[in-house]
């Protein structure tokens, strides 16, 4: 079993969506709703319920612990007011994350058997691709003043700030790969999704275009359509196997074609 | 001179509190319609109306169970920021008197500052933000005050309810710096805090049910 997840939303509507999103990456992970309030006439209104959130913290156990994302402001007081309700156990955390994106992470996660802190970090990471692509300036307008040859070889593939893995260092044990997406759509959420959950279930570090290949929001953040080329280096006991599989998914088209 | 207070006494409060949000109801959304979203009234109304209705079902056998079970009814029922904050208000002044079954000035004093300190935890506001808290940090004060002069439970009651009274009037001039009304900046000046209003009204109840 895996870790499972609980959304907190004031919109039920919301909950809802932010479950279907991140179900359709991670099926077998139990991800439970926990949107909107009722009032005295039993109709589902905008808001916050305690009640609501302990049925979906029991909903979502199956042994291995809860994450519990929020939205706005009470939603966060009320989900801590829950934990503090059931005696702030080890196994339920609450991830100071963005609901979106952070759903979709820590899905990611826990269906690649990560353990609770790992799918709160995963959750609480989403935070950097949107903060990184806010501060990274554009190429035309601020030109690096000594351009990186290697980097320059590939733009227009890449956002600014990846660099290929041949430059992250002397690392000559490294395995590597060159492989261009055929997939029409190319590395959206799904393969994305894909392959960071089949990466992250191995004993690899992997970089992808200078990002981590275990990050579901990283991978997505380098925006990579069809025709892009990914440099891929791993290093570590499932190296092999992990480019192996990288490179199978996209010959395959990630089964999309 | 009243020595202590019990069970009665708290779910005389809980219903004197839920009379008194429904009558000002119109009025805490009108203050919420200046500087928040206008639904403090309805929200604290649909959330007391389900703590009066859950205590006709099943009376509570001791003060802190009656509080108890207001602070999981306001959690689930009043849908904004004042159910957590407001239900962990009762919750801590529930685990802070435990079982006892009688209430001296003692426990009392240290329950509302529990309440108090559970609301600063789950808001993370600090006195003059305009919140909650400028009408509870008052409240406490002089009602550890008040125990301290020897006053009996009716007496601490009345000196912390005056105090949230005059604690919640002193938001009117302050700029908001937590809650929805932050955005408004100065725009929030001139404008009573909801929330330190119905904090005046609640304890105003738990003292006339004295």
């Amino acid at each position: 079993m895996s870790v499972g997840l609980v959304i907190v939303s004031h919109s039920e509507k919301l909950a809802a969506g932010v479950v279907e999103l991140a179900a359709q990456m991670a099926p077998a992970v139990k991800i439970i709703a926990a949107g909107g309030t009722m009032d005295a006439a039993g109709e589902t209104v905008l808001g916050t319920s305690l009640e609501k959130i302990m049925d979906a913290l029991n909903a979502a156990e199956s042994g291995e612990g809860v994450l519990v994302l929020t939205d706005l402001g009470s939603a966060v007081m009320i989900a801590e007011s829950a934990l503090e309700i059931i005696g702030s156990p080890a196994t339920t955390l609450l991830a100071d994350a963005p609901l979106v994106e952070g759903a979709v992470a820590a899905a990611v996660a826990a269906q690649s058997g990560k353990d609770l802190d790992t799918v709160r970090r995963a959750a609480e990471e989403a935070w950097q691709p949107s903060m990184s692509s806010g501060q990274d300036p554009e190429p035309e307008p601020d030109p690096d003043p000594e351009p990186d040859p290697t980097a320059s070889a590939v733009s227009g593939l890449l956002p600014e700030k990846a660099s290929p893995a041949e430059t992250r260092g002397p690392d000559a044990d490294a395995v590597t790969a060159e492989l261009e997406l055929i997939n029409p759509m190319g590395l959206h959420a799904r393969p994305a999704a894909t392959l960071a959950g089949a990466l992250g279930a191995m004993d690899v570090e992997i970089d992808i275009n200078g990002v981590d290949g275990k990050s579901v929001m990283m991978l997505m953040t380098l925006g990579a359509g069809c025709g892009t080329t990914l440099c891929v280096s791993a290093t570590g006991a499932d190296a092999q196997q992990a480019v192996k599989l990288v490179r199978s998914e996209i010959e395959n088209g990630f089964g999309e074609l | 001179m009243r020595t202590t207070l019990d069970t009665e006494w708290a779910i005389a409060w809980l219903q004197g509190a839920t009379e008194a949000v429904a009558e000002h109801r119109v009025a805490l959304s009108e203050l919420d319609r200046a500087i928040g979203d206008g639904d403090h009234g309805e929200n604290l109304d649909r959330g007391f109306s389900a703590v009066a209705a859950k205590l006709r079902l099943d009376a509570p056998e001791t003060p802190g169970a009656a509080f108890k079970l207001a602070a999981m009814t306001l959690m689930s029922t009043v849908g904004g920021a004042a159910g957590p904050l407001y239900g962990t208000a009762f919750l801590r002044a529930a685990t802070a008197v435990g079982d006892a079954m009688e209430l001296d000035p003692v426990l009392l004093a240290g329950a509302l500052t529990a309440a108090r300190d559970g609301v600063v935890l789950r808001g993370k506001a600090e006195p003059g933000d305009k919140t909650m808290i400028d009408a509870w940090t008052p409240a406490v004060d002089a009602a550890n005050s008040a125990v301290a002069a020897g006053a009996d439970v009716t007496a601490v009651l009345a000196a912390a309810a005056a105090a949230a009274e005059t604690g919640a009037v002193a938001t009117d001039p302050l700029i908001a710096r937590k809650g929805r009304a932050s955005y408004l900046g100065e725009r929030s000046a001139g404008h009573r805090d909801p929330g330190a209003a119905s904090s005046a009204l609640i304890l105003r109840a738990a003292a006339e049910a004295a």
